[in-house]
Order: C-alpha cells, then sequence, then structure tokens
C-alpha cells in the first residue's frame, strides 16, 4: 500500500500549484481555477486521512467542500458576467452617444 | 423513530434560525406582489422577522442554557446568544437605513432583504457551531451572501469590481483556511472542536505539522477580519460596495467572524497556546498601526473608516491574546458598542448620498455644521466614540481590551495600543475640522428618511448610554464567559 | 519493487502534477480548463485507490460535468481579453512566500521524519467495512451525524440560485419602469 505521506506530499503540491497560480495570474478566470485546485488538493487531503485513520468525518467534510465548490463556482461567474456585461453595456452607450 | 436521525429538541434550538429562514423566503414572495411604491414594505417584513427571532432566542435565553443538539454539532450557550444578540441589532438597524438607499439606486427589490437574512443565519451557525464542519459551512452560508450583496449594484461598475475581488480572495483565503482544517483533522482524527482540543494536549508541545496548521488557519481567519498582511481587499470592498451593505459587513459578519476566532482559539487549540499567541501579537501590532497610519492619509470618507475599521480589528485581537475574562468581555463589549457607533457613523454616510452626489469625500462634509447642525453633532459624538473619548460607549470597549493585555503581562502590546489611539485622534479630529472650521461648499442638504432617522437615534442613545451607565450592559455581555467552559 | 498500487498512484501523481502546472501556464483560458480536468480525473483516480468509490464519482460528475462546464461556458460567453488586459491586483508576493515557506516546512518535516511526525490518532477498532461499502457509510453518517451542515448546504444553494439570478439576468423587475 502507498504510504500516507505521499499522498499529502503530493496534496501540498497540488496546493502550492494552486496559490502560485493565484498569486501570478491575473486573468480572474483563471485565478478561480487555481482557487479549484486549492480546494482539491485539501480534499485530497482530507480523503488520505479519512482512509488512513479510519473516520468517515473526513469524506464528509470533501462531501460538503465540494457543495460549496459548486455555490462558489455559481457566484464567481455571475459576478464576472455582470462585470462584463457592464462593461460591453457601458461601451454601447458609449456608441449611441456618438452616433448623436 | 427518527431518533437516530434528530431529537425534538434540535428543532427547539435552532428556531430562531428557522424563524429567519421562513421570513427570508417569505419576502421573497411577497415581494412578487407589490409595486414599485410599496416596496418599503419589504424592509417591514424583515424587521418583522428579526423581531420575532430576537424574541424566540429571548425565550431560549430564559429557559436553558447550554443546549447541545444535532448530534453535538451545535451548542447554544450564552456565549452564542450574546452574539446571536448583536448580529439582530446590527442587521436590524441597517435595514432600517436600506430602504431609502435602494430606491434611490433604482435596486429595491425583496431579494437584498432575503439575502441579509440568510447571511445572517449564517452567523448565528458560526457562533453556535462546535463542530468544524458546521462552523465552515456556516461561514460559507455568510461570506457568499456577502459577495453577492456588495455586487447587488449590478448597473455600478464599481460596485462590480469590489465583488469581484471580495470573491476572489475570500475564496482564496477560505481554501488556505481548509488546508489547516484538514491538517488538523488529520492529527487529531475529529471534527469536534473540543475532541481536537484533547487530542493536541497529548501531543508533543513543538509539532511542526501543529504549527503549520495553526498557521494556516490563522491566515485564514484573518482574511476575514481584515488583520494585516491580509487586509488588501477590504477597503476597495468597503468603498466599492453599496454603502448599506459597507454598514452591514463592517459590523455584523465581523463580529461573527471574531466569535468564530474565539471559539477556534479559545477551544480548539488552547493546548498550542504557546505557538498561536506571537503570531498573533504581532499581527496585533502591524494591524493597529498600519490601519491607523494609513487612514492617515485618506480623503475618502468610505476608505478613512475603512482604514479605522483596520485598527479596531488590531484592538480586539488584544482580547484574544490575553484570553482571559477581561479580554473576552472586553470583544463582547467592543462589538455591542462597534454596532451602535459603527453604524451610527455610516448610517451619516448614507445620507449623504443624494441623487447626484455620491458624497463620500471628505470635502463634501465642509460646512456640515452651517448646513446640517444636527447631523454634524451626531458625527461628533461616534467619532469621539471611535476615538474611544469618554463619556462615549467607545472608552468601556477600549478600557477593557486594554486592561486585559495589562493583566496578562503584555505591557508593550499595552503601550503601542495606547500610542495607536493617540494616533488615530489626529484623523478623527481631521474630519471634525472640516466638518465645524470649514466653509460650505453647496447648499445640499441631508435627505432624512424616517428609517435613517431612527437608526441614527438609537445609535445616538446607546453610544452614550453605554459610556454614562455601563453596568447592565457589561454584565450582559459577561454572558459571552461561558466560552470558557 | 513496485507494486501494481504503487505504479498507478506515481502515474496519477505524475499526470496530476504536471497538468496543474500547464493549468497556471497555459495563456488561453479554455486550454487551463482543460487541463484542470485533467487534473480532477487524476485526483478522482487517487480517490479510487483511498477506497473512497462515492467521491470519486461524485468529483467526476459534479466537479468536471458541472463546474468545470460552467467555467467553459462562461469562458466562451465573456471575451476574456478585455478582462485579462486590466491589472486588478497587487501582486501579492508576500502572501506567496508566507505560504511557500510554510509549505516548505511542511514537506521537509514529512519527508524527513517519515511517518513518526504525524502520530496519528489511535485508530478506532476498525470497521473495515468502510472499504467495502462506501456509499452507504456515508450516506449513514452524512444523515445522522451531521443532519445539520446538511440542512445549512440547503441554504447556502438556495443563496447561490439568488445571487446568479440577480446578477446575471439581463433585466430585473425593477429595471423597467
Amino acid at each position: 500500500m502507498v504510504p500516507l505521506n505521499y499522498f499529502l506530499i503530493l496534496a501540498a503540491i497540488l496546493f502550492s500549484i494552486g496559490v502560485i497560480g493565484f498569486v501570478m495570474k491575473r486573468n480572474v478566470i483563471t485565478m478561480f481555477m487555481s482557487i479549484e485546485l486549492m480546494l482539491n488538493s485539501v480534499n485530497l487531503t482530507f480523503v488520505a486521512f479519512s482512509r488512513y485513520i479510519q473516520n468517515l468525518s473526513g469524506q464528509i467534510f470533501v462531501f460538503f467542500v465540494m457543495v460549496i465548490a459548486a455555490a462558489e463556482a455559481a457566484v464567481g461567474l455571475a459576478i464576472i458576467v455582470a462585470l462584463y456585461r457592464n462593461r460591453e453595456s457601458l461601451n454601447v452607450d458609449e456608441a449611441d452617444r456618438m452616433k448623436l | 423513530m427518527f431518533n437516530q436521525y434528530f431529537q425534538p429538541n434540535d428543532i427547539l434550538i435552532i428556531y430562531p434560525e428557522l424563524l429567519l429562514a421562513l421570513f427570508a423566503m417569505g419576502v421573497m414572495i411577497i415581494d412578487l406582489f407589490l409595486d414599485r411604491a410599496w416596496k418599503v414594505l419589504n424592509a417591514f417584513t424583515a424587521l418583522v422577522g428579526i423581531a420575532y427571532a430576537a424574541y424566540a432566542l429571548y425565550r431560549l435565553k430564559s429557559n436553558a442554557l447550554n443546549l447541545s443538539g444535532y448530534n453535538h454539532a451545535i451548542l447554544n450557550d450564552s456565549f452564542a446568544i450574546y452574539f446571536q444578540f448583536v448580529f439582530l441589532i446590527a442587521t436590524a438597524l441597517v435595514i432600517l437605513i436600506s430602504a431609502r438607499y435602494l430606491s434611490i439606486e433604482g435596486e429595491n427589490r425583496g431579494d437584498y432583504y432575503a439575502l441579509i437574512l440568510l447571511s445572517l443565519i449564517g452567523m448565528n451557525f458560526m457562533v453556535m457551531g462546535i463542530d468544524l464542519i458546521t462552523l465552515y459551512i456556516a461561514l460559507e452560508l455568510m461570506a457568499v451572501s456577502e459577495y453577492i450583496l456588495v455586487g447587488y449594484l449590478r448597473t455600478n461598475r464599481q460596485s462590480n469590481e469590489a465583488a469581484m475581488k471580495f470573491f476572489l480572495l475570500g475564496a482564496f483565503s477560505s481554501g488556505i483556511l481548509l488546508y489547516g482544517i484538514s491538517l488538523l483533522y488529520g492529527i487529531s482524527g475529529s471534527t469536534d472542536l473540543r475532541v481536537i482540543a484533547q487530542r493536541l494536549a497529548e501531543r508533543p508541545s513543538h509539532d511542526p505539522i501543529a504549527l503549520v496548521a495553526v498557521v494556516t488557519l490563522t491566515a485564514g481567519l484573518l482574511f476575514k477580519i481584515g488583520g494585516v498582511p491580509f487586509h488588501q481587499w477590504l477597503p476597495d470592498a468597503y468603498e466599492g460596495a453599496p454603502s448599506t451593505i459597507t454598514t452591514f459587513i463592517s459590523v455584523a459578519p465581523k463580529a461573527a467572524s471574531f466569535a468564530l476566532i474565539l471559539r477556534i482559539f479559545i477551544v480548539g487549540l488552547k493546548p498550542l497556546e504557546t505557538s498561536w499567541v506571537p503570531v498573533l501579537s504581532v499581527v496585533c501590532v502591524l494591524t493597529m498601526t498600519l490601519g491607523n497610519i494609513t487612514a492617515i492619509s485618506q480623503s475618502n470618507i468610505k476608505r478613512l473608516l475603512a482604514y479605522s475599521s483596520i485598527a479596531h480589528a488590531g484592538y480586539l485581537l488584544l482580547g484574544l491574546i490575553a484570553g482571559n475574562e477581561y479580554g473576552i468581555t472586553g470583544i463582547a463589549i467592543y462589538f455591542l458598542v462597534y454596532a451602535f457607533m459603527n453604524i451610527g457613523i455610516w448610517t451619516l454616510v448614507v445620507a449623504m448620498r443624494r441623487k447626484d452626489l455620491i458624497g463620500d469625500q471628505i470635502q463634501d462634509m465642509a460646512g456640515m455644521i452651517y448646513k446640517n447642525p444636527g447631523a454634524a453633532v451626531l458625527m461628533l459624538v461616534f467619532l469621539l466614540s471611535l476615538a474611544g473619548i469618554p463619556p462615549t460607549a467607545g472608552f468601556i470597549g477600549k478600557y477593557y481590551l486594554f486592561a486585559s493585555v495589562i493583566q496578562t503581562h503584555h505591557y508593550v502590546l499595552a503601550v503601542i495600543a495606547v500610542l495607536n489611539a493617540a494616533i488615530s485622534l489626529y484623523y478623527y479630529f481631521r474630519v471634525v475640522v472640516v466638518m465645524f472650521m470649514s466653509e460650505k461648499t453647496d447648499e445640499e442638504k441631508m435627505t432624512l428618511s424616517p428609517g435613517v432617522l431612527t437608526s441614527l437615534a438609537v445609535t445616538l442613545v446607546f453610544t452614550l448610554l453605554i459610556g454614562i451607565y455601563p453596568e447592565p450592559f457589561i454584565r450582559f455581555a459577561q454572558n459571552s464567559l461561558s466560552l470558557f467552559q | 519493487m513496485m507494486t501494481f498500487d504503487q505504479i498507478l498512484f506515481y502515474a496519477l501523481a505524475v499526470i496530476a502534477v504536471l497538468s496543474a502546472i500547464m493549468v497556471i501556464t497555459r495563456r488561453n483560458p479554455v486550454h487551463s480548463a482543460l487541463f484542470l480536468i485533467t487534473t480532477l480525473f487524476c485526483v478522482a483516480g487517487i480517490y479510487l485507490q483511498l477506497h473512497a468509490e462515492f467521491l470519486a464519482a461524485v468529483q467526476v460528475i459534479v466537479y468536471v460535468g458541472g463546474i468545470m462546464v460552467l467555467f467553459l461556458f462562461v469562458i466562451m460567453l465573456v471575451n476574456l481579453e478585455t478582462l485579462s488586459q486590466e491589472r486588478r491586483f497587487n501582486r501579492q508576493w508576500h502572501i506567496a512566500i508566507l505560504v511557500s515557506v510554510v509549505l516548505l516546512v511542511e514537506f521537509g518535516t514529512i519527508i524527513w521524519r517519515g511517518k513518526a511526525a504525524l502520530q496519528l490518532p489511535a485508530n478506532q477498532p476498525l470497521m473495515d467495512t468502510l472499504t467495502t461499502n462506501n456509499s452507504e457509510q456515508l450516506g449513514v453518517v452524512l444523515y445522522q451525524q451531521y443532519m445539520l451542515p446538511f440542512e445549512i448546504a440547503s441554504f447556502l444553494l438556495l443563496v447561490a440560485i439568488i445571487g446568479a439570478v440577480i446578477l446575471a439576468k439581463r433585466r430585473l423587475s425593477s429595471d423597467g419602469k
């Protein structure tokens, strides 16, 4: 069987990639994807611990993290759409004014 | 037959939250049947819900203490009940000032109040929870509602950007917080804070993994209260959000996050005290100093108050570092006081919003004493209270917090805190000088709706009353000491 | 000599890390999203190795099938060129440095001291049934021990629905005259 340490190190590597991505990237969608990477590494840590200490609470936690990730994705992407649409409509207004 | 799922008792414990949920959905349904002119009724519905929930909470408080429910997922002790009262008061005051503001902005809909009530439910569970899963999901319920509310003015570019920034940094900090929680779960094998404390006590004191867990957990939580170095989101979110929502998030969610921090650190991480007290002391000094020094150079009143609120988070950390009865009472009384004085001052900022004038520059307040003498005097009282000058309520809060660190012999911290309080006098008085000494630049008067007037009257009375006659309020705040049991 | 289990783990781990690096280095967000999906699949595979069958299934259905599809929709809906040109954030180096230092400490101790550093809590009398009937076990714990968080989650989803509607919908009742 693969030792617990390996899973934890894999999770830590994925987590730091997520953090670095969040800090370095400027594109909001990619920043958001980096956050998803971080959440995944957290989930991996939970599942690994849950298996090795034989306690199901960790898997339940993962279940809730997924629910939250889905809710955050819906809200976050809606904010991105609102930001984008607002800018688009602003441009349209300017164009109208120029015609007049 | 359902005994293994839940007990009849469980429903009683969360009765106030069930009422709030009912009214949150009710306000959205009623909204469908209201004409534009009657949208103000939504605010009434929400207020009735809050009053009803407060009554239910009062009944719960007088019936029994330390109610534990849902398989020990929540513990509705007097600490939790105290903070729930603070949230209910703060939310009610915010709803009072919202109706007029929303109709000026042209976004007067029922879902605004529904979101506020739902985020209130999240905060209530945050102070009741004793299990990390419950605490985390309650925190997210509060946070997700806040992201939406900050971006509520969806045709306003600034509000969109504030929501974007708040959301990204909030989600990022949740990720870091979760990583800490996952390690804590790994080394203790449980999500119950009391079990975690037991298991941590059995481990060697200098434990690198536990240290990593504490540091990530602290970093994630500091984001939520705007502690340095995780404070950058705060001024932008405060400036861009609708002013009423800024009023809301500067008080209630901050109190909820602080209560969560108290519960996690005092109950769960007590055995690791030697590793988190030094970290928090450094953060506390940085937060106070940076908040106050940056506030000096602000010309926008919203940003000035945002930095002042960062500094206040620093003062509040003093109580946690002391971690004794004085400190916890101090934090509790400070949030009650903060709810009144901060909502008072933000209400005045909201009232300065007129149809064509945003009114958020300090210069817009020039000569306020000639235009609106009443408002100028009120502003003076709230500013004095924020600065912590007797006989206002702010003095009582600061007194308890500063005394708590002296009791635990953190003299350096106490001296730095007092120096910071002195620095803060400078920028609070700069506002006073503009209001009282400058010539007025325009003739625009404030628009004071009945809701705003009520809110101002309540906040003024309590800001002075707590300062002059603090005993009953301190006794009320000492309810929070059940945290130590 | 490596067992099949180990070979599988290494393969999944290497692919997961490599595609995670691709996620944060690609310029085109569609490519990033596709690499993220690869990472998510690999993590689902690792869940299977850890006998979390239910979560592996949920990972594929909810994360890949739901969340990532939502991402791709938004990427196609929104012209990202305009969004990415702007600098909305200061680069927060101090956070990156802090987190990297913390993680390094952790790597160091886990690798250096091996399993001893972890000192897992004493095993409870083991339900090795945990490995045989994962979904059933999970359901029982979820509905008995974690009933309340489950109920709060329903509020969270309600908030998400309200938020998505009011933020992304084109016209609301308050807009018109």
